[in-house]
């Protein structure tokens, strides 16, 4: 990055250009084209383009993601090309250490001329390169050469100019110059750049990747107990920068921590123990949570005691060079107590479920067979935002929820998440039970209508009773039999086509019946006989509800209770769909959560700071203190008393400002009048703009 | 005859006494401020809050020096905002019921009112630039210190309502992306003042209200489709007081690109019609390329020094919240390449001394650039930065 700023050498050459002119060697054209703009320019948009290929496609993915996205054969090329790890791709570095050198190089160039500029006044002008300046005036003064010297040294100087003085064969020179430290601007920009990266350098992944060359270090890709881990996917303690996380659930400590490295992950040894107290999180009204923080205490065979420290998010804990930071919390293996109802026959029937988050298990169904639960994760909050009958946002508790996966022999199954209690919705309690095919659906929900005690009872009853064949017919009969509108020779046959419309409600739901009458009755009279078989229906499932609310001792049924069946009946079409022969009902849990850290050693942060700092003052320096210099021949008019005068001036910035400024050094030195009634306040502003 | 040097006045006096007597009263004003604050709610400020309000106190102040109208500006800002959080009382719900709440002093009308003047001062300017009158440009320079003054206003009081809405959310209004467009279209505006004054050049005007004015239509749809407007609690990750820094140096970075490319567009324009029409009026009025091109490298140049500090705080800040000063996270990526290409863009003028369209057309394409990054990230890419989702 050459730094040969047009204005400020467009005065004459200064000796090392003129040195330049020699015979070029092999070295100087390395040097030269190791510090090139061009050279420059082109690894910044190199760099710059990789980088948009890190943004857009999405890195650290598991490889399986990408197969499935781009074919077998991009995926090689990818992957071969390092895309899915930019950043920490050999070739990315190699440019990251091209621009480095160029950077470098280009400070050794310059710095000599540059460090130069700040001494040299370059008193060897000539008047004819001056007249050629964009800013050049000349003069013809009375005042003698001397005392016009004199004025113009004191000019310079109230104006912040340093100047030297030359006089030989009666021609006098001034230069001046003021603004050197926009050229200490140049360096600290430079330097600052080369100091970040060397930083960053020292605290990538290079010596991990070093190792892995050497075949000293290896990933593991399986996801195994640490114990299984073997040896070569383990990097000892001497590793000076790595960034890792680990998973402690509380009560439970870690010594080691997960570096991600492509397609799998390294173990990174501590030379400490952490252990985790106690993890806690704050909540918003919202739900959402307003921090969290982890009690740690660090075990180090090199202290006597214990460290205890508490650390939340934006407040990590720096031990002995590594840095703890609170980065996410997950369940830590909850112990769930739940009840398995069945959702038939046995529905008043439960199997006790002693669950725990993360674990599997094998629960018998009534038919004989078994699933296979998997619990997912445990949540103790679940606040959703609703909007009230005022239109009012209100933030609704649902408390706490369970997720799990139920497989059947095939290995498929579907996903569920069940709240504990029954939540409030449009008036009516309801268990509520979501399920979806993957863990990217939306959940699909199974109200569950809950009785006025918020217990499942009614409802388990009701299902238990409409499984029940002998119950189905005794209802039937009765139904039949009470209604006035059938005549008593047709009550024997209404009987039995209820009974069997409510053994197909109760196996297959709605979806069932319309088969069955499809299947059964002509096209053309179907819709007469679907309307009539579903009034049927409901009457007996009416009946059905009526023989459970008397069982209850209910005697009068109101709105609520008509809702119920209502709800009941949703319920029960739905569970042909709910592919579970459970509810899975919460009945307690023990919370037990995790903290997940993030643990890194960066000893190159402090000297990224550093050069980030250059990088900014340098920045400053050069955008806003502009280097201007200035010459002022004077020698003896040749047409007698006075001086003739000859002055130019250049600036590397403002060319506007300079000259302005140029114009009112020139009313002060060569005219000898003043500016005007306030040029200070004007001239402040050149300064500061 | 030369004349006695005590006649010439090419004598600097210091920084300090240039300053005037209203400069000092101002600076007198800040401190007062920064003390009444301090005795009322000192005790409940930490060293990182008291360290900010001497930062914006300081900062202020400085401002006022440097630029005057600052200090005019400032004070009516901050009575007017004082007006509002008066009004409110402890009572976020007097904004339904209190006329002067509902439709100047509350932080939504605030932003009305900003956004009615900021697309009127469009409009004036774009007039001024077709009109041989000097009268609409002064209108158009006029609302837009209206504009940015509600803008600015409106940020203050929302401050507030954040508080009220509910005191454990609280946190200073630059956090999402609805504030941040509020920031953005009055800072620029404010920004934009500064060069018309400072070159005394109105009608470039007439191009960087434009931008501003497709931000403030942003700004409206997001409120109105998205109800971007709604209070809502912060991520833990963001409840820093970095945060307070990091935003607004990356918003004057950005103000100072926005600009720059809408300068681009008048250079390019101005320098089309010197070729095709040079003596035309409008030509004329459209202000010189070399005008242009000097205020294009100031915005440039203040945009890329203001973002460095911003991606350098960013990069602290993200060392003690996400256990790395860089984590190629998109959002970082991209505040990455921006700066590249700035960097590239200074790197040709200063060494190869570029000008012209081709740096014109660069400012540009470099505004693209830089709005992939503010916005294409959060809508296109997902990362570490998903807090401004759309």
């Amino acid at each position: 990055m050459s730094n040969n700023d047009q204005a400020a050498t467009a005065g004459p050459a200064p000796a090392s250009r003129q040195k330049a002119a020699r015979k070029p060697r092999r070295t100087r054209i390395i040097v030269d084209f190791m510090g090139s703009m061009s050279l420059a320019i082109t690894l910044l948009v190199a760099l710059a383009i990789a980088s948009v290929i890190g943004t857009v496609l999405v890195q650290n993915e598991p490889y399986t993601e990408y197969l499935m996205d781009f074919g077998p054969f991009w995926h090689e090329v990818f992957a071969g090309m390092g895309l899915y790890q930019v950043y920490s791709a050999t070739w990315f570095l190699l440019v990251v250490a091209f621009l480095v050198v160029s950077t470098s190089f280009c400070v050794y160039r310059q710095s000599p001329g540059l460090l130069k500029d700040l001494r040299r006044y370059n008193l060897q002008v000539k008047e004819k390169s001056l007249r050629s300046f964009h800013s050049s005036a000349t003069g013809d003064l009375d005042q003698p050469q001397e005392e016009f010297a004199q004025h113009a040294h004191r000019v310079l100087k109230a104006q912040g100019f340093r100047a030297r003085e030359k006089t030989s064969e009666g021609q006098t020179v001034i230069a001046a110059m003021r603004g050197r430290w926009n050229r200490m601007g140049y360096l600290l920009t430079h330097v600052g750049i080369v100091v970040i990266c060397v930083g960053a350098l020292a605290d990538g992944t290079t010596l991990l990747k070093l190792n892995e060359w050497l075949g000293n270090l290896e990933i593991e890709t399986r996801s195994v107990p640490i114990s299984e881990v073997p040896r070569s996917a383990w990097v000892p303690e001497w590793n000076p920068s790595f960034r890792g996380s680990v998973e402690i659930p509380e009560g439970a400590s870690a010594n080691v921590v997960f570096l991600p490295v492509r397609e799998g992950y390294y173990v990174q040894e501590l030379p400490f123990r952490i252990e985790l107290e106690e993890f806690r999180i704050e909540r918003f009204s919202t739900g959402a949570e307003q921090s969290y923080e982890s009690d740690l205490v660090i075990h180090d065979p090199d202290r006597d005691e214990p460290l205890r420290h508490t650390i939340s998010v934006n407040h990590p804990l720096i031990y002995d060079g590594y840095a703890i930071y609170q980065a996410s919390f997950a369940d830590g293996g909850t112990k769930l107590d739940i009840d398995a109802i069945p959702l038939g026959a046995e529905a008043l029937q439960e199997l006790e479920v002693p669950g725990r988050v993360f674990q599997e298990m094998d629960v018998p169904t009534p038919d004989g067979g078994n699933r296979t639960v998997e619990f997912i994760n445990f949540r103790s909050e679940n606040v959703v935002p609703l909007l009230n009958e005022e239109g009012v946002r209100e933030d609704r508790q649902l408390g706490p929820s369970f997720d799990f996966r139920l497989i059947d022999r095939t290995g498929q199954g579907l996903y569920y998440r069940n709240y504990m209690r029954p939540a409030l919705q449009e008036g009516a309690m309801y268990f509520l039970s979501g399920v979806r095919e993957t863990p990217a659906d939306e959940f699909n929900y199974l109200f569950l209508p809950a009785d006025s005690d918020d217990s499942l009872e009614r409802f388990r009853t009701y299902l238990a009773m409409l499984h029940n064949p002998e119950v189905r017919n005794a209802i039937a009969q009765q139904v039949a039999r009470d209604d006035d509108t059938v005549p008593d020779e047709q009550s024997e046959a209404i009987a039995r086509t209820t009974a069997e419309l409510m053994g197909l409600f109760a196996e297959g739901g709605y979806g069932a019946v319309h088969e069955e009458i499809e299947r059964r009755v002509p096209a053309e009279r179907i819709d007469e006989v679907r309307d009539l078989m579903i009034r049927i229906l409901h009457a007996g499932l009416q009946g059905l509800y009526m023989e459970v609310l008397q069982d209850e001792g209910v005697v009068s049924i109101q709105e609520e209770e008509q809702r119920f069946l209502e709800d009941a009946i949703s319920a029960i079409n739905a569970i042909s769909l709910y592919q579970s022969p459970f509810f899975f009902h919460l009945k307690d849990f023990e919370h037990r959560e995790a903290s997940g850290l993030q643990i890194a050693r960066a000893p190159g942060q402090s000297t990224v700071y550093a050069g980030s700092t250059m990088l900014i003052i340098g920045i400053f320096l050069l955008f806003y203190v502009s280097y201007q210099r200035l010459w002022i021949m004077a020698r003896r008019r040749e047409d007698g008393e006075g001086t003739h005068v000859v002055m130019a001036g250049t600036s590397n910035r403002h060319k506007v400002e300079f000259e302005e400024r140029f114009a009112h050094l020139k009313r002060w030195i060569i005219d000898q009048k003043p500016v005007g009634s306030d040029p200070q306040r004007e001239d402040s502003h050149n300064k500061n703009t | 005859m030369s004349v006695p040097h005590e006649a010439l006045d090419f004598e600097r006096p210091g920084f300090f006494r240039q300053l005037q007597l209203r400069d000092w009263g101002y600076f007198a004003l800040m401190a007062t401020v920064a003390t009444i604050s301090l005795t009322l709610f000192g005790e409940n400020m930490d060293r990182y809050d008291i360290g900010g309000l001497m930062l914006a106190v300081g900062t202020s102040a400085w401002l006022g020096w440097f630029w005057r109208p600052w200090k005019a500006f400032s004070i009516i800002v901050g009575v007017l905002a004082l007006f509002g959080i008066w009004l409110y009382g402890d009572n976020l719900a007097a904004n339904e019921t209190n006329f002067w709440l509902n439709y100047i002093g509350s932080g939504q009308a605030g932003v009305m009112w900003m956004s009615v003047f900021l697309y009127l001062s469009t409009v004036a300017y774009l007039l001024g630039l077709f009109s041989n009158s000097d009268f609409p440009s002064r209108v158009g320079a006029a609302f837009a210190w209206v504009g940015a003054g509600a803008g600015a206003m409106a940020l203050l009081v929302r401050w507030r309502e954040i508080y009220l809405t509910d005191p454990t959310w609280g946190y200073i209004p630059v956090a999402n992306l609805y504030e941040v467009f509020i920031l953005f279209a009055a800072l620029t505006t404010l920004m934009y003042l500064y060069y018309e004054q400072r070159t005394g050049s109105r009608n470039m005007g007439a191009f960087v209200m434009l931008v501003i004015a497709a931000a403030v239509t942003f700004l409206l749809w997001y409120m109105f489709d998205r109800e971007a407007h709604v209070v809502e609690p912060l991520v833990p990750a963001l409840n820093s007081w970095w945060m307070k820094i990091h935003v607004p140096s990356n918003f004057v970075g950005y103000g100072g690109f926005a600009i720059a490319a809408m300068l681009g567009v008048a250079f390019l324009v101005r320098n089309r019609l010197d070729g095709t029409r040079p003596d035309a009026a409008i030509t004329r009025r459209i202000p010189s390329t070399e005008t242009l091109d000097s205020v294009m490298y100031k915005s440039i140049a203040i945009g890329f020094a203001f973002f460095t500090i911003a991606t350098v705080l960013g990069a602290m800040w993200a060392a003690e919240a996400w256990g790395g000063y860089w984590s190629w996270d998109p959002k970082e990526t991209w505040a990455l390449i921006v700066w590249l290409n700035y960097a590239a863009w200074l790197h040709m003028r200063f060494t190869k001394g570029w000008r012209g369209p081709t740096m014109a057309w660069w400012a540009i394409v470099g505004l693209f650039i830089t709005t992939f990054a503010f916005l294409g990230v959060n809508m296109f890419l997902s990362g570490l930065h998903s807090y401004g989702e759309l």
